[in-house]
């Protein structure tokens, strides 16, 4: 079926309408080109937005406090609300969604961090060992915070690569295990990590065991807010878990489930199963063009391949007359099809990865590295060939029915 | 190698039925050089049609190197005139864009010849018919006398056991005719059947046997009498 002499045939016509050949993949070439810059450019927004997200695991659901705002069993509103250890545990033991968990406690004075003579101010975070998933954070080196650390109350400290460098400066290296002063107080430091967003606003901390926290800090066992991660697939779920967790925190504290000024919350999930949705929407529409785009260029292949056979009718004839089955002319037809097709469509499909290559280094604020993968140019390539069968189909099946009596016929 | 038994063939043309043969009778031997006359629209065409199983016929019974030749799919019919038919048209028919060689080597192509032999083939061919060093011009390079030469050449090469000739020199000029008609006496001579449709007098004389037609029917089938003297007179 593909022996060579049959591409010969294909070729050699192909030479002989050189433009012809050249305005039919023309129009099939730009179909590609520009299926893939709105399907780069698409995945580009995507990109954007999945930066966005960045540095936070997409199942994450933050909770925190504030005053009530509805009266709830008697008690007017405007109440403080406060969350502690006991808080913590009840949503770790009791609401069956929860993956990660971790309290958070803030220390709002100080934040002095030393070194020698490196005295600088980061943010200090109390967490729990959990915490690490949640921010989905990086270890560089050494370890996150862990369990024993927490329940002997270690003080050890996990810091940023920043503040190591910012610290240590040349001595980085050496200072896993080095002691530094968090207000005051000498932490061990058992661990690096990065943020993997590289926004400097969260490279700017360091991290220390909360239960560590509470006793060197006089925190008792406050928290102000509760951080977690939820098994959750869909939006139903996710929204489920979050309403779970309102009702047993609002049980315990007493006050309006629905109170979203005593407890703020804040679903990820939720926000990234939105977007998504949007993106699914997005990459549908672009489709719909794309596809719509490639099949105008195939209509005016069938359109030109119509013409073809019209003109080549007496060559089909003569060729039937002197042995040429349906099945050959057929073939004929088709495949000068599926190679103009192919071809062009080729073309368009390298003009538009190369273009998007071009701009594959930009990074505005909702529009990142628009590129198109593998499985993309596949499904082009798969598109091409379906869509020169298609177009010659036509055309093919009207020269197979050429009656070499007709086409011979002198006028 | 012909035998044709009460051929019956009526186009349809709207309402009406246009019987254009109407009982068509003759059987042609192996190696004979028979012309088909009649004036337009005796059905001289289209007995060629179904002698070159171009198309099928209603009632009777065809027989080509006695098998029945009847109601065949197109690929079948295809298969059978690529082994059996060589084609010879009044207007050439050769394609364009294909030079004398690869026209000549066509036939081979769809017998599934590999390109090297039957462009070999093909040489030979040009040869016998004087045009090897016109191998590689295009059809538009040549004269109609040339191009009438590439067709037989190719209407040759697949080894048919007949040639079938429309016309074959209604396109030229009585010099070049004669030259196409002796390249056509010398086929049959090696053997090879031949059958000319034509109006010409003359050229029907060159021939061994003449079947006029005559509305569907056969009015006469006769052998001419020798034309040499009359081709040299000329």
């Amino acid at each position: 079926m593909f022996d060579l002499d049959k591409w010969q045939e294909i070729l050699a016509t192909i030479k002989k309408n050189k433009l012809r050949t050249f305005l039919t993949g023309f129009s099939v070439a730009w179909g590609i080109f520009m299926l893939i810059i709105l399907l780069g450019s698409g995945k580009g927004l995507e990109n954007g937005f999945e930066n966005q997200f960045r540095g936070a695991a997409k199942n994450s659901l933050w909770i925190w406090t504030g005053r009530t705002s509805i009266a709830h069993n008697g008690m007017n509103p405007g109440r403080q609300i406060r969350f502690n250890n006991d808080d913590y545990e009840n949503l770790k033991n009791n609401v069956s969604q929860t993956e990660y968990i971790s309290g958070r406690f803030n220390i709002w004075w100080g934040n002095q961090v030393s070194y020698n003579n490196e005295v600088h101010s980061f943010g200090i975070r109390n967490v729990h060992p959990d915490y690490e998933h949640i921010e989905a954070l990086k270890i560089t080196g050494g370890r996150y915070i862990n369990h024993l650390d927490n329940k002997q109350k270690r003080k050890v400290t996990v810091i940023s690569t920043m503040v190591r460098d910012v610290l240590f400066k040349e001595n980085a290296s050496e200072a896993l295990g080095k002691y530094i002063n968090v207000n005051g107080i000498p932490f061990k430091i058992v661990g690096f990590f990065e943020d993997e967003s590289q926004n400097e606003r969260n490279m700017r901390l360091i991290y220390v065991p909360i239960a560590t926290a509470q006793t060197v800090f006089s925190g008792g066992n406050r928290l102000h807010e509760i951080s977690m991660t939820i098994h959750a697939n869909t939006l139903e779920e996710a929204q489920q878990a979050e309403k779970d967790v309102r009702s047993r925190l609002a049980a315990v504290h007493n006050f309006d489930q629905d109170d979203r000024r005593a407890m703020g919350t804040w679903n990820s999930f939720e926000n990234y199963m939105q977007m998504q949705s949007i993106f699914k929407g997005i990459r549908l529409f672009i489709w719909i063009i794309g596809i719509g785009t490639i099949i105008a260029g195939i209509v005016g292949v069938s359109n030109i391949m119509i013409i073809v056979v019209k003109e080549r009718t007496r060559e089909i004839g003569v060729r039937k007359a002197l042995g040429a089955t349906p099945a050959s002319v057929i073939a004929l037809v088709l495949f000068e099809s599926v190679m103009i097709t192919t071809f062009a469509g080729y073309i368009g499909l390298v003009l538009g990865v190369g273009l998007l290559e071009l701009l594959s280094g930009i990074e505005a604020p909702f529009f990142a590295n628009p590129s198109a993968d593998f499985g993309l140019a596949v499904s082009a390539t798969l598109i091409l060939i379906l869509a020169g069968a298609f177009a010659g189909f036509v055309p093919a099946r009207r020269a197979a029915r050429i009656k070499p009596i007709e086409a011979l016929r002198d006028e | 190698m012909i035998q044709l038994k009460n051929i019956h063939k009526s186009y349809q043309m709207g309402n009406n039925s246009l019987h254009v043969l109407k009982g068509i009778d003759f059987s042609v031997e192996p190696g004979e050089m028979v012309s088909i006359m009649g004036s337009s629209g005796s059905g001289k065409s289209t007995l060629l049609n179904i002698l070159g199983i171009l198309d099928n016929y209603d009632q009777g019974e065809y027989m080509l190197d006695n098998k029945i030749i009847k109601t065949l799919s197109e690929t079948k019919a295809a298969l059978l005139r690529n082994e059996y038919i060589g084609f010879v048209f009044q207007s050439f028919n050769l394609i364009s864009f294909k030079n004398a060689m690869e026209n000549v080597a066509l036939p081979l192509y769809y017998k599934g010849v590999s390109r090297k032999k039957r462009n070999k083939t093909a040489l030979e061919y040009l040869e016998k018919v004087g045009l090897l060093d016109w191998a590689e011009h295009m059809p538009n390079e040549m004269s109609g006398g040339q191009k009438q030469r590439v067709a037989i050449a190719r209407s040759l090469i697949a080894n048919p056991k007949i040639i079938l000739a429309d016309e074959p020199t209604g396109a030229l000029d009585s010099t070049t005719s004669y030259e196409v008609m002796d390249i056509l006496k010398s086929i049959n001579e090696e053997g090879i059947t031949v059958l000319i449709v034509t109006h010409e007098e003359d050229i029907s004389r060159m021939t061994k046997r003449v079947i006029k037609l005559k509305d569907g029917l056969i009015e006469a089938d006769y052998i001419p009498e020798a034309m040499e003297e009359f081709a040299t007179v000329n």
